[in-house]
């Protein structure tokens, strides 16, 4: 495979089929997409169009069937599951719709799981949960818990969890499904600063329209197959008004 | 690649360490689980031992009329089945065991069930054992007042305390009743004793009085009968064993000879085989085990489902199934040991409750032990259909609404 030097994800013929027989579903139909580093990389199209599969299976979650992908230069079909599962530790940060916090942790726990599971030791992973949380304005709530958060502050402190170990690539699933258009608007901006930059790239899966103008490319996706890239989310308006 | 895997090797023991603090504080964040978790192995494990300790006691009465007696070597009719299974020998039977090599000393004991008149007219049955008249062997261990020696005198008994101040206590003239006292007179048999002392033994089985005399005055409070020894009390001579001089008599006269451990043992063993009393038990604690294993395993299984997404999450930012799998075993064992430990306390406490009752409450190590094997046999059960779940579980379950 050719891989860009500028490229942070590369994935060509990205085949995903669930199930067997009569309830086989074919939910990536040999996708070839490219995520440039230091951009922000939208993912749109109808629900059930493959997009959460998608960013799945391109983080390492997911094996392909067929097909492979390329993040920064690894290839991971190629690792092991335990190699694979360290990779995703190491250079992928999540935020998922549904935060997924526990709530018997406080902030700083919560942010630092991700450098618990690296081995680092439990008061330097608090340290930088610290300063994460402050990043995300949430530096005087560390010992708070996550009941007392609104969903804003929820979404806020999976940011800082995904960026708290400074990975290279950080997906997002419908980060603002949950939050007002305010609230929202805020969310992506903080992704957008400090998820990006060079050596460093941003996937986010959304339907949330009021968000596109963040995205440096939107990737339109229908029936498993991305139909079309963006280069600007003007483009997209444009031939979404169009159509 | 190679440095990734290498550094996480290294890493491991942090990542165990400060993961299963983690895990903890995930287990008790859900109070209501955690509590039911905890309460469900402590009720079995409360069960367990409860059950189990009264079976340990109930085994121990059937064997009281052994341990009443302090001797070596217990020498029998061969149709004999457990202590209280009386098949009486000729006198004759003792001048062939004291003439058994190796044996220093033997005598007579008799042992049999008579009649007690009470103040209010009822009788009572009572354990009668006859001792040696030359040497009181046999005789109880402990003695709360008087002497063994006391037997001398004549129409002498003596009988254990507890029954003295219950079964056999005065009637008075107001119609209330007061404790057996030295001097006090007893009718066995329609024959008239004295309670020339009071002596503690360990309860029987049946919860009979225990009454201690001689044997030829035992002789006089029975009816007379041409066959009256019940048992041969002996001891080897020094240099000799138990086991040896016990086989040896058993071989030369032809009778039955046991070591008190082995006496006990068939004892046991009789009613183990022949009553329904270890099934009874048996159910109690496969009951218990159901009961810790729905509870616990139930609850246990209800808070790993509803921490699936945060495994999911976990395992999609790096954490293996190894790290996963010592997280729900950490959190299956601490739910393992609280409950044990909690259900075993609340168990000796009711054991403390029932101690001047007539329920018995034993706890001997295998008591623990058993219920240790079986708790731990519950939260695998309950861990396992966690783990499995975890180990299946697809990180991309967290991408899913």
């Amino acid at each position: 495979m050719q891989v860009q030097q500028q490229s942070a994800v590369v994935c060509r013929g990205l085949t995903k089929v669930f199930g067997t027989g009569t309830s086989e579903v074919q939910a990536l139909r040999g996708i070839d997409i490219e995520v440039r580093q230091g951009e922000v990389m939208m993912l749109v199209g109808p629900s059930g169009c493959g997009k959460t599969t998608l960013i799945s299976t391109l983080a390492g979650v997911l094996n392909p069937s067929e097909g492979e992908c390329l993040v920064f230069g690894t290839n991971l079909n190629r690792l092991s599951d335990r190699e694979r599962t360290r990779y995703r530790g190491s250079n992928i940060g999540f935020v998922f719709q549904q935060f997924n916090l526990i709530g018997s942790l406080s902030l700083r726990e919560n942010v630092g799981v991700p450098l618990l599971l690296q081995g680092v030791p439990y008061s330097e992973a608090m340290r930088k949960a610290d300063e994460a949380l402050a990043k995300v304005g949430l530096g005087h709530r560390t010992e708070d818990r996550t009941t007392s958060l609104s969903g804003g502050q929820q979404q806020r402190v999976a940011i800082a969890r995904a960026i708290v170990h400074g990975p290279k690539l950080i997906v997002c699933d419908e980060p603002t499904s949950a939050l007002d258009h305010v609230t929202g608007q805020h969310v992506v901006e903080l992704l957008r600063s400090v998820a990006t930059g060079e050596g460093r790239a941003l996937i986010i899966v959304t339907h949330d329209s009021r968000i596109y103008r963040f995205a440096d490319r939107i990737a339109q996706m229908d029936d498993g197959k991305v139909q079309r890239i963006y280069e600007s989310h003007q483009d997209f308006l444009a031939a979404e008004r169009l159509s | 690649m190679c440095l990734i895997v290498a550094q996480c090797n290294g890493c491991n023991v942090q990542i165990g360490g400060v993961m299963k603090r983690i895990a903890l504080r995930m287990l008790m964040g859900d109070t209501g689980k955690y509590f039911g978790i905890v309460a469900g192995v402590m009720f079995a494990s409360l069960l367990l031992v409860q059950q189990l300790a009264m079976f340990a006691g109930i085994m121990g009465q059937m064997y009281a009329g052994i341990s009443a007696v302090s001797a070596d070597i217990w020498v029998m009719d061969p149709k004999v089945r457990y202590i209280d299974d009386s098949q009486p020998m000729t006198d004759g039977q003792l001048a062939r065991v004291r003439s058994v090599e190796g044996v220093a000393w033997a005598v007579k004991l008799y042992k049999g069930t008579v009649q007690a008149k009470l103040g209010d007219g009822s009788n009572i049955g009572v354990a009668l054992y006859g001792l040696d008249d030359a040497t009181f062997i046999g005789g109880p261990a402990v003695m709360v007042e008087g002497k063994l020696e006391h037997l001398r005198r004549s129409d002498a008994v003596i009988v254990d305390v507890q029954s003295a101040q219950d079964k056999l206590g005065r009637t008075l003239a107001d119609g209330t009743k007061a404790p057996l006292r030295v001097g006090d007179t007893l009718e066995l048999n329609d024959r008239r004793v004295i309670v020339a002392g009071l002596c503690e033994v360990a309860r029987g089985f049946q919860s009979m009085p225990v009454v201690y005399t001689t044997y030829n005055r035992a002789l006089s409070i029975v009816p007379p009968q041409r066959k009256n020894l019940s048992f041969i009390l002996a001891t080897p001579k020094s240099g000799e064993t138990a086991d040896a001089v016990s086989a040896r008599v058993k071989r030369v006269t032809g009778l039955a000879a046991y070591t008190s451990q082995q006496f006990i043992v068939k004892t046991v063993t009789y009613f183990v085989e022949e009553t329904g009393v270890v099934i009874s038990f048996a159910l109690s604690v496969f009951i218990a085990f159901l009961i810790g294993t729905l509870i616990a395993g139930q609850t246990f299984y209800n808070f790993t489902m509803d921490n699936l997404r945060h495994f999911g999450a976990l395992k999609a930012m790096g954490a293996t199934n190894r790290t996963l799998l010592s997280m729900i075993v950490l959190q299956a064992s601490f739910v393992g040991v609280l409950g044990f430990g909690t259900g075993t306390g609340f168990a000796c406490l009711m054991g403390l409750g029932m101690r001047s009752g007539v329920v018995t409450f034993t706890l001997p190590w295998y008591v623990l032990a058993v219920t240790g094997v079986v708790v731990i046999a519950i939260v695998t059960i309950a861990a396992a259909f966690s783990l499995r779940k975890v180990v299946r579980l697809e990180p991309g379950i967290v991408f899913r609404g």
